[in-house]
């Protein structure tokens, strides 16, 4: 392929359509890991993280929000947040397979947490100098609170790994769990990769090298060992799900569908 | 513009109005601080003849935005503004930087210690010092950095028993 067609072909697939996808993508991350984390209030192990996991959950259906926003002005077909996160089924749904596992206990939460903020952070850092105004707007915003979403389960993860034997044996098989989950961060399709060449999205190999080091420092300091290389499952920007996602997506939307139109 | 010595010219009073309107708005679950000691409020214009009020949020998903937004939208209402309109801008992002110095003096009189510095430079597991808002102590204990609100952590002073929440730096 010559240069010129190369980039002929980017320019093509850096369209609207790619860009809709694209956005939703990360907005569908967001929101289903938000719900997540919402199925925490009022079960949490204390109260104070009762409080911390519904805070982080209201950060990411924010971010959710924002992105779901833009994508539908992008789309152009009339679709707002709402019809975006509640009249889509499961195939629709584009997030990585990471965040949609469930909850499982509080070490598999703080995991799951880890290894998505780890990517997030500086993820969002990088897409604040996107050349698309709007996203460098909301990375801008979120890379903020994704800081604390980090501090928060890089200090969990500590002290559950270096905890009890029975803290680290959970955490530890959370980890262990996960970590096939992690591969699809960093996995990108060929809209994305043109968004990327156009300074749009973020060429999410080149932030391999700092989740890595983070998720290794926290890791050794948790006197948890890093998981060896093993096949990564994926297939969740492309619709096929692990069978938790349908289940999370009935409890989530039957309400609005229940109720078509319905306000508070 | 040239300069003028007649009287401004209508519009501009109801702009001034509707600054003051939306600058005097408190804050629905941190009721001692205003839209302005609060630094959310970005702008006041004419655009294409109608007044636009621009507010920035504070977390992303904090329910106070709405609740904000509407409490302008009413207040511009009673200032006889009921044609203005509000707007939500993300950039800049919005910072505790942002807090006024008079707000900063409410907060703590109110009991909630002031944010100490701006998040960035902070370590993965760097600690921070602040001081107790009853009796000043530095001898205090996070609790948890998420709080009864997006904007507030939980803190505990050793000296003098009391626990607080705290602005924390975004």
């Amino acid at each position: 392929m010559t240069v010129a067609s190369a980039s002929a072909h980017e320019t093509a697939a850096a369209s609207p359509r790619s860009l809709f996808r694209y956005v939703l993508g990360l907005a569908d991350d967001a929101l289903v890991l938000g719900h997540r984390l919402s199925e925490w209030s009022g079960r949490a192990p204390m109260l104070e993280e009762d409080i911390a996991l519904s805070n982080l959950a209201l950060d990411l259906i924010g971010q959710a929000r924002l992105l779901y926003a833009y994508a539908g002005e992008v789309e152009g077909m009339g679709r707002d947040e709402d019809a975006l996160a509640y009249l889509r089924d499961e195939r629709a749904y584009s997030n990585v397979l990471l965040v949609e596992q469930p909850n499982g206990d509080f070490a598999a939460t703080m995991v799951r947490q880890l290894l998505y903020a780890a990517f997030m952070h500086p993820y969002y850092q990088a897409l604040s100098a996107s050349a698309d105004r709007r996203l460098a707007e909301i990375a801008a915003k979120a890379v903020k609170e994704m800081a604390y979403h980090l501090r928060h389960a890089s200090e969990w993860v500590v002290r559950l790994g270096d905890g009890t034997e029975e803290s680290h044996a959970r955490t530890a098989a959370a980890l262990d769990e996960l970590w096939m989950y992690t591969g699809e961060l960093f996995a990108m399709d060929e809209g994305e990769r043109a968004l990327a060449a156009a300074g749009i999205a973020v060429d999410r190999a080149a932030i391999r090298p700092r989740w890595d080091a983070t998720v290794d420092a926290v890791l050794r300091e948790a006197a948890l060992k890093r998981p060896g290389e093993c096949w990564m499952q994926s297939g969740g920007r492309s619709g096929r799900h692990t069978e938790h996602l349908g289940h999370m997506l009935a409890e989530m939307q039957v309400l609005h569908r229940a109720h078509p139109g319905a306000t508070w | 513009m040239s300069a003028s010595t007649t009287l401004p010219p209508p519009q501009d009073a109801d702009l001034e109005r509707a600054r003051a309107a939306a600058a005097a708005v408190v804050d629905p679950e941190i009721p001692v601080l205003t839209l302005e000691d609060l630094g959310v409020l970005r702008g006041v214009e004419r655009r294409d003849g109608r007044i636009v009020v621009s507010l920035t949020p504070t977390y992303t998903g904090c329910p106070a935005t709405l609740a904000i937004a509407l409490a302008v939208e009413t207040a511009l209402a009673e200032a006889g503004l009921a044609d203005a309109r509000v707007e939500t801008v993300l950039a800049p992002p919005w910072s505790t930087d942002d807090i006024s110095d008079a707000g900063r003096r409410k907060l703590k009189e109110f009991g909630i210690a002031p944010p100490e510095r701006a998040q960035r430079g902070r370590g993965l597991f760097a600690q921070e010092t602040v001081a107790c808002p009853r009796c000043g102590s530095t001898r205090t204990l996070r609790i948890s950095e998420f709080g009864s609100t997006a904007c507030k952590a939980l803190w505990r002073c050793e000296a003098c028993a009391e626990p607080f929440d705290y602005f924390k730096c975004l």
